[in-house]
């Protein structure tokens, strides 16, 4: 992102940058904790919008962009679909059964460790940069690389994605008239 | 001079970990299938904020790490069209989506 604008462009940035991974941490925690699944839902939505901020600050703006379009254009609503035709929320009563009081300190304990490795690994390692870059990665250069060098999995994914929907019919249709 | 927040990649790289961890405690925590599958997206959004990071800072051709960050956008639109199409359809001989309930194949 360019800031040589004007005096105070760089802090102005600076604060809109933590605004957006403020916003994708609180998204994320409320898509996780929140009790009522369209408040969840709402989270998730909260979430990749943060995302796609930081996106335009990572130089990609047409990612920021796809990101609103697909996850909260798409994603999200398909989601707010299932849950009025569904009751999703969660039970009130809680864990029971075997290991009934434990998961909570066994699900942090997992987290805990997890993100502590992640994190020192990411921080420790040394990362080398690039002595060139091959091109400036903008939306003309996305396409030339998407159309030659990346054309196979592009073709791949629309199968994938032509597969999910006749899949998707196939299953919610097989269903229809034996509902009981 | 030191670098703007926004330049330096070890933040965007903590924040990623912070979202996978996040999901995973969703994951384990959530006893709805529609809850599951929120957490698995924000699984997908922390594996696409890393490869974005990585990316921009150390990768020599910085089109490659994008598209396959629409790759992962794309799978994971299927993945939710797939899912819910199942949620929708354990709903409808179940009447109920909590994995609880859904123990047939339990041995």
């Amino acid at each position: 992102m360019n800031a040589e604008g004007f005096p105070g462009a760089v802090r102005l940035a600076e604060i809109i940058f933590v605004i957006s991974g403020l916003t994708v941490l609180a998204g994320a925690l409320l898509a996780v904790m929140a009790h009522r699944i369209i408040r969840s839902v709402c989270g998730l939505a909260l979430c990749c919008i943060g995302l796609a901020g930081l996106y335009a600050f990572l130089q990609s703006p047409f990612l920021a962009l796809m990101q609103i379009l697909i996850y909260v254009g798409a994603v999200c609503i398909t989601i707010v679909f299932a849950v009025m035709l569904a009751e999703p929320d969660e039970p009130g009563e809680p864990h029971t059964g075997q290991g009934g009081g434990l998961w909570l300190p066994c699900a942090l304990l997992i987290c805990a460790v997890v993100g502590w490795a992640l994190a020192t690994l990411a921080v420790k390692t040394p990362w080398v940069e690039p002595a060139v870059r091959t091109s400036d990665g903008s939306l003309k250069a996305i396409g030339m690389a998407l159309l030659t060098t990346h054309s196979l999995a592009f073709e791949v994914v629309s199968v994938v994605l032509l597969v999910a929907i006749v899949g998707a019919l196939a299953i919610a249709h097989g269903g229809r008239g034996v509902a009981r | 001079m030191t670098l703007p927040l926004f330049e330096r990649p070890a933040i965007y790289l903590i924040l990623a970990v912070a979202l996978l961890v996040i999901g995973i405690f969703g994951f384990l925590r959530r006893r709805t299938l529609i809850g599951m599958l929120i957490a698995g997206e924000i699984l997908f959004m922390a594996a696409s904020l890393n490869v974005m990071a990585l990316n921009r800072f150390f990768a020599p051709e910085p089109a490659s790490g994008q598209i396959f960050v629409l790759l992962i956008m794309g799978l994971a639109a299927g993945e939710v069209a797939i899912g819910l199409s199942i949620i929708i359809a354990v709903y409808r001989n179940y009447r109920s989506i909590r994995t609880r309930d859904l123990t047939e194949l339990k041995g």
